[in-house]
């Protein structure tokens, strides 16, 4: 077989052209990049523009032309809107990471330069607005108590209702309360805080408190409780609840010993995401809370204050000294609510329900 | 076989249920008394609630309207949407077929990171730093685009105005827009795209032939969603914009106001009725929330039975 094979061997094929059609070596994109940017920087320079984003809009603007014209001429337009395509996804990624960094940039370097054991640990008692000096320890001292407030109130309803709709929701109740708890997500903060000032400060007559702002974001808590522990309670395989079942162990105990036990991580993780979001919640407190300038312990009892609140009213004031105050307040915001949302991941991670083999 | 059930599930089942028709309770709640103190305002004021573009609630007569708020609360989201809406779909394709496999995941952590920035913080970022920076573009705009009229800068001042809202909002909203459309894009079944990629398509064209469509209802309702946020932001809007009871279609001019703006710049002065007068337009921010939200679930829901008929 192999002999007849050989003996007659093939015309060799005369190719009139390449089956392939042109390509672009691989660092015309990152040639033509760095082309634009020279290109954007010398526009802006000779035409004497301040702002670096005119340079950049420029820059950019040269970037999808050039690509388009050169890919065209060397490939073909198909390929052309191919990468104009791909330099666009890539425009609009760095334009989300530009400000991204710009603010943790800003906030850090501001931030540095008033953060100190002092600030942390004085109140803004007989501090001037002008003068430096003075510090956060009211406000995180506020903001802490009215988070654990709203998450003492905020985790078990929500827990609850996440059980309900995932261990006995069926019908109308259940598809109405899922239907709420999505929409409840987009309350405007500032609406729950109106809600609670209509209802506990108007009608019941109680002054501004810590509690009270703590109830308000208690509203815009719960919703985010509910969908999270939802999604981690599904995760639970079904076996587990039918082994335990079969058992002959009670529906309400196997809730409670196995499928809680086994999403607990995901749920403690939704519950801290929750609690970080409502800690950067200013609006609510603004008309809550009221802010002091003094340590209120009692979240029961006067106007504390609380660091977003912090943050707005030194922003307010508008002296040198305390919007140094106000971007330090800002820096230790900005580290709680991050360190709390590493610490949930972490815990996702660490916990996360096992599943398959 | 149903024999009696055990009193503690009962209690257990009564408990849960309890909890799921307070969250029912809460909303209705939540209409309701912002209704109840809204009427209490709006059968006092002296003009249209709808039409008036002034706000004096202490005045003799009280005069007060939300037609300012309406007006500088449909604009900035307008702006902010038409900004963040393909910036976003660019991001969530980016995280789902463009990123490199290895940086999707950290990618897309990024962008919670932006949605987990506190509002005021933007605030206070947007405030002391892009306002400065957009200084220069505002004067360009109105000097090349001027005579499109949106643009023109009849006065000078600092870019506290409605276009630099626009943009603040269309940051603050991006992530949501990113994720949820992102969770979509994953969704397109792998045969489609492959499809597309054996007859030779480019990924462009793969994207616009297999994924796009797929995913038009996702991003409309992402979309929603964002708008969602966009309309109710306070802080951010309060903190930058200098508010003024003007209704001006230069975007360029410091001055209009939102809904959430106008609430917490004017709350701290406001006496018993002037707080009634602010509940009357958070009720009309709730319910454009509602409606705007409702709508954009509505729509998930919906193609989340499509797509599972699909897997």
């Amino acid at each position: 077989m192999s002999q007849t094979l050989q003996d007659k061997r093939p015309v060799a094929a005369v190719r009139t052209g390449s089956l392939s059609h042109a390509r672009m070596p691989r660092w015309a994109p990152a040639a033509i990049a760095v082309g634009s940017i020279a290109a954007g920087c010398g526009i802006g320079s000779a035409a004497g523009w301040h702002s670096r984003v005119q340079w950049g809009i420029i820059a950019a603007l040269i970037f999808v032309l050039a690509t388009y014209v050169i890919t065209t001429k060397v490939e073909n337009s198909r390929q052309a809107k191919d990468r104009v395509a791909t330099s666009l996804v890539w425009v609009c990624f760095v334009l989300a990471v530009v400000p991204l960094l710009s603010l943790a940039w800003v906030t850090v370097k501001e931030g540095m330069e008033v953060v100190d054991g002092y600030f942390l640990g004085h109140s803004m008692n007989g501090v001037l607005d002008v003068q430096p000096g003075g510090g956060i320890y009211h406000a995180l001292l506020g903001t802490v108590e009215q988070v654990l407030i709203a998450a003492v109130i905020a985790a078990p309803i929500g827990l609850l209702t996440a059980i309900y709709l995932v261990e006995y929701g069926r019908g109308k109740l259940a598809k109405a309360v899922t239907f709420f708890v999505d929409v409840m997500t987009g309350i405007p903060s500032i609406v729950a805080g109106l809600f609670i000032l209509a209802t506990w400060n108007l009608m019941l007559g109680f002054g501004p408190s810590g509690f009270a702002g703590g109830l308000a974001l208690a509203i815009l808590m719960m919703p985010v409780v509910v969908r999270s522990t939802e999604e981690m309670l599904k995760l639970v395989p079904n076996e587990l609840r039918e082994a335990s079942l079969a058992l002959g162990v009670p529906k309400w105990r196997t809730i409670l010993k196995v499928v809680l036990p086994t999403a607990i991580g995901g749920i403690t993780t939704g519950v801290m995401l929750a609690v970080a979001r409502v800690t950067g919640e200013t609006a609510p407190v603004l008309l809550l809370v009221f802010g002091t300038r003094l340590i209120n312990p009692n979240p029961f009892e006067g106007a504390q204050s609380s660091l977003p609140l912090y943050v707005y009213e030194q922003y307010a004031v508008g002296t040198d000294a305390s919007i140094a105050r106000a971007w330090g307040a800002a820096l230790v915001l900005i580290a709680f609510v991050m360190i709390l949302n590493l610490v949930a991941r972490g815990i996702a991670r660490w916990k996360a329900p096992k599943t398959g083999k | 076989m149903r024999g009696k059930t055990r009193p503690g599930d009962r209690i257990f089942l009564g408990l849960s249920r309890g909890a799921g028709i307070s969250l029912l309770v809460i909303m209705a709640a939540i209409a309701g008394f912002l209704a109840y103190r809204a009427g209490i305002a709006i059968s006092k004021d002296d003009a249209n609630f709808l039409t008036e573009s002034e706000w004096n609630p202490a005045g003799n007569p009280p005069v007060f309207g939300i037609a300012v708020l309406a007006f500088g609360t449909i604009v900035s989201s307008v702006i902010a949407m038409i900004i963040a809406v393909p910036v976003a779909i660019g991001i969530a394709l980016f995280i789902s077929h463009y990123a490199p496999r290895k940086l999707a995941a950290p990618l897309a952590y990024v962008v919670d990171l932006l949605a987990a920035v506190p509002s005021i913080i933007y605030g206070l970022w947007g405030a002391l730093f892009l306002v400065p920076y957009l200084d220069g573009l505002n004067s360009w705009l109105d000097e090349y685009l001027g005579w499109t009229y949106i643009f023109e800068k009849t006065g000078e001042g600092v870019a506290r105005n409605l276009f630099t809202v626009g943009i603040l909002l269309a940051i603050m909203i991006l992530p949501i827009i990113t994720n949820v459309t992102r969770e979509v894009f994953l969704q397109v079944p792998k045969m489609h795209e492959e499809a597309a990629l054996a007859l030779g398509a480019t990924r462009w064209e793969v994207i616009r032939m297999s994924v796009l469509p797929f995913g038009r209802s996702g991003i409309i309702s992402a979309s929603m969603l964002g708008l969602g946020r966009a309309l109710g932001e306070t802080m951010a809007v309060a903190v930058v914009l200098s508010p003024s009871f003007i209704i001006s279609g230069h975007l360029l001019d410091p001055g209009g106001g939102t809904f959430a703006q106008n609430i917490a710049a004017k709350f701290n002065e406001a006496d018993g009725f002037g707080r009634d007068a602010l509940i009357a337009s958070g009720l009309v921010l709730f319910v454009i929330t509602l409606l705007v939200n409702g709508a954009a679930r509505a729509i998930i829901a919906r193609r989340k039975e499509y797509s599972g008929a699909n897997a």
